[in-house]
């Protein structure tokens, strides 16, 4: 490989959202001609680079240079036009149109009113699918088309617009074995062309077939750059992760008693297969594993959110049929999810309404809303949680992220549940405030609740928890004792691979 | 633990932003828009005729639109449940026939209006079907529906009216305590529905399947339910009305309450019922009832076409959406 | 063997096919039905609806709906005969132009409101469907265009023939039906559409400009609202301030949904539409011979509408289904 000038040089690159940094001066060359990989934990940056280098975000400060030259990439028609092309897991396409119309959709700078050749599209779409070595009908709608299918269509919309750095974030999750020996040949052959690609993916051992140099993010910074070679699996996945356990997280000692939950055969199609675990009285117990591999559609199924198609779950015992959630919330389930905008907060509702939402039986017995009960009942709440508000009547929309989860867990406190599902219960939360979530599940748990933790973040996962599950890929890959439990384990166990025997 | 006792009180600010000011809670809303309109109107309207003061002129002409107010009150309670029917007005034609035919071919009276009141709750149970059950659109669904309704009341009615008994005739002029019958069941209907939408359990979770179904479902709340509920009733309320139209006019044909629709979907709106879902009063839309006929009886009084009432009802729909959107951009944050 | 497979299976086939099988039914049990004269009344009921529907399929398409189209139709027929009725020394032909301008300002509105506020377009053209019926009024002083005043050139458009006893006003329809192919099919801004209607979220972001494209197809509706105007006057001869297109608007989406355009966008073509207004021209013209009153008519826009979504979601769920079974 020249050491010529870079394709793409990145100086500095740093990204906040709702003024939390997620990005720290990130410098990255990508040369001409190199596969290059993206690793890094959940949220530690590596997504949001690359959305960056492909215009979907703008950096708040840093610079980018292409050839040498400074760039700006304002939005992603620009990165089309400056040859740099992000390819999504799941591509973004207009299901209605052809795939060759697709495939130049937002390319040409023709007018309005120019004709659409529709005879040359679609040879030259032809010529890219026989240039990738793919069978597909370039005439037909893409709706209907299998993802790596889909997954083609943009590769080839990346050729058509002669596009010099190709991004492919996390493309092999949903192919087949065979599917993803296809993109790699192509992929290797686009590097042969010159072409520069940023593939991010989990598999390390897909990492090591396909890339040339890998770069680790943790915690928003750039940790290291190196040819794959040079390092182990045990050295990336030490990178990964290596964050100093926070010392304010401890464990409330509790008295584990006997089995509140357990799920036996848990299956849907598709989605998670074979799950089965139990929970006991007073334990705190940890769900791992990778964004996607499973975790959130579990706790769903055993709310019945989104019902599972087989398996069993038995609540104190007993044999529990679960089709909606409220059947959930009567045996004495609750849920916090772990998207609060969409699923769990009433935006523009007061923070009273949101907290007293799940127990209408409580504020309006005989179906009529005791308005004092109710302010009662929320006062408490907001006291106990110290939720941090001007007045319960405003809406729950003004308040931070943090308190507004509080406002969600004081709902499920009030439905007194005896199994608490907590899904990423601490996400874009302050970190102060976080402790305070941790105290919390501590104390919920000594007063002999059953609780599932749902979370990415290893310390949190480790600190708090009496046992660690691991998911990956829909799949249950292994439960760890508190005793046993380290951050490289759990790791191990939620990165995808085949062979498992890389630890070291 | 001691990160959180750190937190004081100079940090709530950051926590949660500042309550608005109480005169800003209480003037800032839509309601308050319309009742502003409503005290213009009737000033400006006195000015115009003075048969304005006048409150029995004003009561008589109110029961022009009582039915269409009445349904519009359960419209409110529809459309802040994130749905919309624009079918009721055809629904009251088609229950309108139906009931006149019926009891023209000789059935006795209170058979014909339980067939009226059946008819009205299975074309609401039609349109909730196509809504919750099979997940189309309800905007789309009731234009359909609209359509047909008013279509099957024009095949049993032809071109023809149909004539109602003597006795079942003049409900409008009926009094009860020196106020009409249409006027009292409309204020009836707007305090027990005020009371079910601000005071229950049940029109609380109507406000909150309107501001986030998927929140509600994930707390249990039973969406489907309570739209099947608010579809059946809107259906049976239409029926209602559409018999009293019937009785008021005296006869049925298959264009009563042609163009319903629009008022009612337009006293909802003026009233500030927010047309994606999730807020609005039953006394917003109370007020913009009466708002609606000041507005009508003025333009009348003034001699102005009907057909410029026409024109000034679709500017105020138009502008009645945009000025409620704009106070709720104003009040939330 | 696929190509005949993907052709069976079409939805122009299938109306196609409806329409035959209709005819075949109705000829069985009413012989006269299938006569020259009587195909000759099926296709004078068509054009209007034609014209109309080509700019609601446009509008469709980009997950709107316009409500609005009888009046603005209604609009412009009014102010084009008061132009003929109070301006008699101004050429016919300039008709179209006025009646043309009038409805895509009109259907400017329409796009203007629904973009600039992000309102939905089934609440504004509600609306707008009484504003402008009201505005028709009062333009009019509630009098109507009556016959001697519309030009006799116009009115024979929809008698007098160039060719084989069709008159001009069907093959104008035709020509706007195969504009509009064109303009759907072979132009950027008609991809773009269906572009647009396709994946609304992704539009912005392949560089459509989503705003402009909406505006312009409000605007396209309202100008073939307003052509289908003076073809009203042209066929009928008059023009009513209450009549003249006074439920049009579900005459057209009934034909256009029917004819395979999806509410959810992104779906339609031209011939499906085509076949649509066809069939539901066929049906009108069957209800007479068939011993069912006109009144029926309301109801069957109604009814098909409403089977017209069952198809149209069956299609769908097929497409999702098909998706997930590659995925799993």
């Amino acid at each position: 490989m020249t050491e010529a000038v870079p394709l793409i040089s990145a100086r500095g690159i740093s990204k906040s959202f709702a003024g939390v940094e997620v990005l720290r001066d990130v410098d990255l060359d990508l040369q001409k001609g190199e596969i290059h990989a993206l690793l890094g934990e959940n949220g530690a940056g590596k997504s949001t680079f690359a959305k960056i280098l492909a215009g979907v975000h703008r950096p708040t400060r840093g610079t980018l240079a292409l050839n040498g030259q400074p760039v700006e990439v304002p939005n992603p028609v620009a990165a089309q036009k400056l040859g740099i092309t992000l390819i999504h897991q799941e591509p973004i396409s207009f299901p209605d149109l052809s795939v060759a119309e697709n495939l130049v959709l937002g390319r040409s700078e023709d007018g309005w009113w120019s004709g659409v050749p529709w005879s040359e599209m679609t040879r030259e779409a032809r010529r890219y699918m026989d240039l990738l070595g793919v069978s597909i009908d370039v005439a037909r709608p893409m709706r209907g088309l299998s993802i790596a299918d889909q997954q083609m269509v943009e590769i080839a919309r990346a050729l058509a617009s002669d596009s010099r750095l190709i991004i492919m974030d996390e493309p092999t999750a949903p192919l087949t074995p065979r599917e993803v020996e296809t993109l790699f040949g192509i992929a290797r052959r686009l590097r042969d062309e010159g072409r520069t690609i940023i593939f991010i993916s989990h598999r390390l051992e897909e990492v090591r077939a396909l890339c040339d140099r890998v770069t680790i993010f943790r915690d928003g910074n750039k940790v290291a750059t190196d040819t794959i070679g040079n390092l182990t699996d045990a050295d990336i996945i030490r990178l990964m992760i290596g964050r100093p356990l926070k010392e304010y997280m401890h464990k409330e000692v509790a008295n584990i008693g006997e089995v509140a939950l357990e799920v036996q055969g848990l299956t849907l199609p598709g989605v998670f297969s074979d799950i089965s675990f139990a929970v006991k009285r007073g334990e705190i117990v940890g769900l791992g594993g990778l964004v996607g591999a499973g975790r959130t559609d579990v706790a769903r199924a055993i709310f019945g959110v989104a019902p599972a198609e087989s398996g069993t779950i038995k609540v104190h015992g007993k044999p529990a049929e679960i089709r909606q959630p409220d059947d959930a919330i009567a045996l004495g389930l609750a849920f916090v999810p772990e998207d609060r905008a969409q699923a769990g907060i009433f935006r523009t509702l007061s923070v009273e309404q949101n907290i007293t939402a799940a127990v209408p039986g409580k504020i309006a017995p005989g179906g009529v809303i005791r308005r004092a009960v109710e302010k009662v009942l929320a006062a408490d709440s907001v006291k106990k949680l110290r939720i941090r508000l001007a007045s319960v009547n405003q809406p729950i929309g003004e308040l931070s992220g943090g308190n507004q989860q509080k406002a969600i867990l004081a709902r499920w406190l009030l439905a007194d549940p005896s199994i608490l599902i907590l899904d990423e219960p601490t996400r874009g939360i302050d970190i102060g405030v976080k402790a305070e979530f941790y105290d919390m599940i501590g104390e919920l748990a000594a007063q002999g609740r059953a609780i599932l933790l749902i979370s990415s973040e290893l310390p949190e996962l480790l600190a708090l928890c009496d046992r660690v599950l691991v998911m990956a890929e829909g799949r249950l890959t292994a439960e760890i004792p508190r005793a046993e439990a380290t951050q490289e384990r759990v790791m191990n166990a939620a990165v995808p691979r085949s062979q498992r025997q890389v630890a070291a | 633990m001691s990160a959180t006792d750190t937190t004081t009180t100079a940090e709530v600010g950051r926590e949660a932003a500042p309550p608005r000011p109480l005169w800003h809670v209480i003037l800032v809303r839509p309601e308050t828009m319309t009742l502003v309109l409503l005290v213009l109107g009737v000033i400006v309207a006195s000015q115009l005729s003075p048969y304005f003061l006048d409150v029995s002129y004003i009561l008589r002409s109110f029961t022009l639109s009582a039915e269409f107010a009445i349904v519009a009150l359960v419209l409110t309670m529809v459309i802040i449940a994130g749905e919309i029917d624009l079918s009721p007005a055809a629904n009251m034609a088609l229950s309108a026939c139906l009931f006149a035919w019926a009891q023209a071919s000789g059935v006795p009276i209170p058979i014909a209006v339980a067939i009226g009141l059946g008819a009205g709750l299975l074309m609401g149970a039609l349109n909730a079907f196509m809504v919750i059950a099979l997940q189309l659109p309800s905007i789309i669904v009731t234009i359909g529906t609209l359509t047909l309704y008013r279509g099957l009341a024009q095949v049993i009615a032809g071109d023809k009216s149909i004539r109602v008994p003597e006795w079942f005739i003049g409900i409008d002029r009926v009094l009860v305590f020196g106020l009409p019958v249409p006027v009292v069941i409309f204020i009836v209907t707007a305090i027990v529905l005020g009371f079910v939408l601000a005071g229950t359990i049940f029109g609380r979770q109507i406000y909150q399947i309107g501001t986030n179904e998927i929140a509600a479902r994930h707390a249990g709340i039973r969406s489907r339910q309570i739209k099947l509920v608010l579809f059946l009733l809107i259906g049976a309320v239409a029926a209602t009305a559409g018999m009293m139209t019937a009785s008021r006019l005296g006869s049925v044909r298959y264009d009563l309450g042609l163009g319903g629709e629009l008022q009612m979907v337009l006293m909802a709106m003026l009233g500030g019922t927010y047309i994606f879902g999730g807020r609005g009063t039953i006394l917003g839309t109370f007020l913009a009832a009466w708002l609606l006929v000041v507005v009508s009886t003025g333009m009348t009084v003034a001699n102005l076409l009907p057909a410029i009432q026409l024109t000034v009802l679709g500017v105020l729909l138009i502008v009645a959406i945009i000025a409620t959107n704009f106070i709720y951009s104003r009040t939330q944050r | 063997m696929n190509g005949l497979r993907s052709i069976l299976l079409r939805r122009e086939t299938g109306i196609a096919v409806m329409i035959v099988l209709f005819t075949l039914a109705v000829t069985l049990y009413k012989p006269q039905f299938f006569t020259a004269n009587n195909l000759r009344v099926i296709l004078l009921l068509t054009p209007l609806v034609m014209i109309a529907a080509m700019g609601q399929m446009l509008v469709l398409v980009a997950r709107h709906v316009d409500l609005s189209m009888g009046s603005m139709l209604g609009l412009s027929a009014m102010i084009t005969g008061m132009m003929f009725r109070d301006m008699p020394e101004v050429p016919w032909g300039l008709g179209f132009v006025v009646a043309i301008g009038i409805g895509a300002f009109l259907g400017l509105i329409n796009g203007a409101l629904v973009t600039l506020f992000r309102l939905p377009a089934i609440i504004v053209t509600l609306g707008t469907l009484n504003l402008y019926r009201g505005l028709t009024f009062i333009v009019s002083n509630a009098r109507q265009v009556d016959r001697q005043f519309i030009p006799s050139d116009l009115k024979a458009m929809s008698q007098s023939s160039p060719i084989f006893g069709i008159p001009w006003i069907i093959f104008m329809a035709f020509a706007v039906a195969l504009l509009t192919y064109w303009f759907a099919t072979h132009t950027r801004v008609g991809r773009q559409i269906f572009a647009l209607g396709s994946n609304p979220v992704a539009a912005p972001l392949r560089g459509i400009k989503v705003t402009l494209v909406t505006l312009l197809v409000f605007t396209i509706a309202g100008a073939l609202s307003g052509l289908a105007g003076i073809m009203y006057a042209s066929r009928w001869g008059f023009v009513n301030p209450s009549n003249t297109g006074f439920g049009f608007e579900f005459q057209v989406i009934a034909a256009v949904v029917i004819g395979g355009v999806s509410i959810n966008g992104g779906v339609g073509s031209v011939l499906g539409v085509m076949l649509g207004v066809l069939l539901m021209g066929c049906v009108a013209a069957a209800l007479p011979l068939l011993g069912i009153p006109g009144t029926a008519q309301g109801a069957i826009y109604g009814a098909v509408i409403l089977i017209a979504l069952l198809i149209d979601r069956s299609v769908r769920q097929q497409g999702i289904a098909s998706l997930k079974r590659v995925r799993a």
